[in-house]
């Protein structure tokens, strides 16, 4: 490992306490991530592989498989257009307590999620501010599919505006111009050469609030309401088998989820590593 | 997972000119738009926490928080976050140590490691440690084995009882590797762009490894560590699934304050739920001011040189 690599000119190490720095780094890591995580996987295999298969394909673990990507899925649609329209804002128009603005997209990081959890859940109950209003109109949004969704959407907010408001802060406004001199109107500008270019921040941040929704509990639990096979999400499902002591069954839908997990993460690392290629370019 | 959402961002060249703009009454509608949103979804939420713990009055208020319960929840939340955060502080010091300032095979793998407990879902966190120290998991089976490998270490381990799981360390250990990535991921970017070569000069004028980190480094990294140290303790103090999992819920024992919040809304006690979840709020909003003040400091810094 700490070998210089064949061909690289040897380099002198002048700064001390690699080792030490390294050794620790590689310590704690084993004893807080590494060590946890191989357990769950020396769990699943307490279950044979056909009670692997069938634990994580009854009718209940389908069903929460369903509800929560479904429910991330829409609640990152609607945060990618709004938070696009709120990165926007923020960075090209100037209005009163813009600074204010700016600094509260940050509290869904901010506000614990079991306060955020019994906030969402009261606001929008029948008697709630929010759920007195949508009552008559036949919205139940407390322990609905809805509600999940509401709760998603608050999570991942913060995700695509501080994707897309870095790249929108560094737009070069001549290429704005020069589609404009050459006849485009705003809409076409905006459609054909703004978006285009916001695309991989865009997805990004969408991934982001995707995986940040697929994990997601505390915000979720209390708007849900725990009806079999209609509003469980996974985690919830998790949560279910080990208050049932049942640690294996539990261990395996956790080992779906967590495989789940590490391909967003690639995906999210190779969506990351676009977004720097892709931004690089046009700056240069 | 990189965290892009909770990054210092560097400091960056302005275009001077202004951009193209909107008709007047697009650019309102967008504003309009964009303010409506972030009311429905943040201000309204927030003022609404504040409302509701006050819906039965000032005394109510009070006397929830004065409450025994309340008191130990304030005091196991202060206490784990007391432990955790320090731990990852250190642990972000040396892991952004070890990765910005030398070359070694496998950095992307070991990077990918630190974001790991971004992914994983809080309730599976939480899993993973009642299957390494609860009863059914190793620790339980070692402490029950007939033959263990060290049976010294056994008989000690049944002979205090150790409780790791449903006990304080549980919830310490479940608070540490959520919270793990934040401090380190502040820094690694920061003192990787920030280079080797004022280290470097300060050891070849005779400063000794320890004086070069603090008297060189230190003064460089302060921002970016405060600024992580913020978000990690946000995070230790609020986190609900994770703990929730390995804490068994004993009131005025392993409840945290986001638990004392599930417990007293359990009950019904909504009021008094909110009078809590009132101090989490305040606590968000005292995050988002300082986390703020850092980036204004951090910007005026950048000016300035």
């Amino acid at each position: 490992m700490t070998k210089p690599r064949p061909l690289a000119p040897p380099r002198i190490r002048i700064l001390p306490g690699f080792r030490l720095t390294f050794g620790f780094t590689l310590f704690y890591l084993g004893l807080i991530v590494l060590i946890p995580l191989a357990a769950v996987f020396w769990k699943a295999t307490a279950l044979t592989p056909s009670e692997f298969w069938q634990t994580i394909t009854q009718p209940a673990a389908l069903a929460s498989y369903r509800l929560t990507f479904g429910a991330s899925f829409c609640a990152a649609v609607v945060n990618a257009v709004f938070g696009l329209i709120v990165a926007w804002v923020l960075v090209r128009y100037d209005f009163w307590g813009k600074k204010f603005v700016d600094a509260l997209v940050d509290l869904p990081f901010a506000l614990p999620t079991a306060v955020a959890g019994i906030t969402l859940a009261t606001l929008y109950s029948p008697t709630g501010w929010i759920g007195r209003l949508l009552a008559p109109l036949g919205i139940q949004a407390v322990n609905s599919q809805t509600g999940i969704f509401i709760a998603l959407t608050f999570i991942g907010l913060p995700f695509i505006v501080r994707t897309v408001q870095p790249v929108l802060e560094d737009f070069d406004p001549e290429l704005e111009e020069a589609a404009a001199s050459l006849g485009a109107n705003r809409w076409q500008v905006f459609w054909r050469v703004i978006l285009p270019l916001l695309l991989p921040a865009l997805l990004t941040g969408f991934t982001l609030a995707f995986a940040r929704a697929l994990g997601e509990y505390g915000s979720v639990i209390f708007i849900a309401g725990n009806i079999p096979m209609h509003t469980q999400i996974t985690p919830v499902v998790i949560m279910g088998e080990l208050d049932r002591f049942d640690y294996a069954r539990a261990t395996a839908i956790a080992a779906v989820m967590l495989v789940v997990s590490f391909l967003l993460l690639f995906g999210i690392n190779g969506l990351q590593w676009w977004t720097n290629r892709f931004n690089a370019n046009p700056a240069a | 997972m990189s965290h892009p959402a909770t990054q210092l961002r560097p400091p960056r060249a302005r275009h001077r000119r202004r951009p193209l703009g909107e008709p007047p009454a697009v650019r309102r509608l967008l504003i309009g738009v964009a303010l409506a949103f972030l009311g429905l979804f943040l201000v309204l939420p927030l003022g609404f926490v504040f409302a509701q713990a006050l819906a039965k009055g000032v005394g109510f208020y009070f006397a929830t928080l004065h409450q025994p319960m309340t008191g130990s929840a304030i005091r196991l939340t202060l206490l784990t976050a007391g432990i955790a955060v320090p731990l990852n502080c250190v642990f972000g010091v040396m892991a952004a140590w070890a990765i910005a300032k030398f070359d070694f095979r496998g950095k992307n793998l070991l990077l990918t490691l630190i974001d790991l407990p971004f992914s994983v879902s809080p309730v599976i966190a939480g899993l993973m440690y009642v299957l390494v120290f609860g009863a059914q998991g190793w620790l339980g089976l070692y402490q029950n084995a007939a033959h263990p490998v060290f049976p010294w270490l056994a008989h000690w381990l049944n002979a205090h009882d150790v409780k790791i799981i449903f006990a304080e360390p549980g919830l310490v250990l479940a608070t540490i590797f959520v919270t793990l990535p934040f401090v380190a991921r502040e820094l690694i970017p920061l003192m990787q762009a920030q280079g080797r070569t004022e280290e470097e000069a300060a050891r070849a004028l005779g400063a000794s490894g320890w004086q070069t980190f603090w008297r060189v480094t230190r003064p460089n990294i302060k921002w970016g560590l405060l600024y992580g140290v913020i978000l990690c303790n946000a995070r230790a103090m609020g986190e609900f699934g994770a703990v929730s999992v390995v804490s068994g819920h004993i009131r005025g024992r392993t409840n945290t304050l986001p638990l004392h919040v599930e417990a007293l809304y359990d009950d019904y006690n909504f009021t008094g739920a909110f009078a809590v979840a009132s101090l989490l709020a305040l606590l968000a909003l005292v995050t988002l001011a300082l986390k703020t003040w850092v980036e204004y400091k951090n910007a005026r810094l950048n000016e300035t040189v």
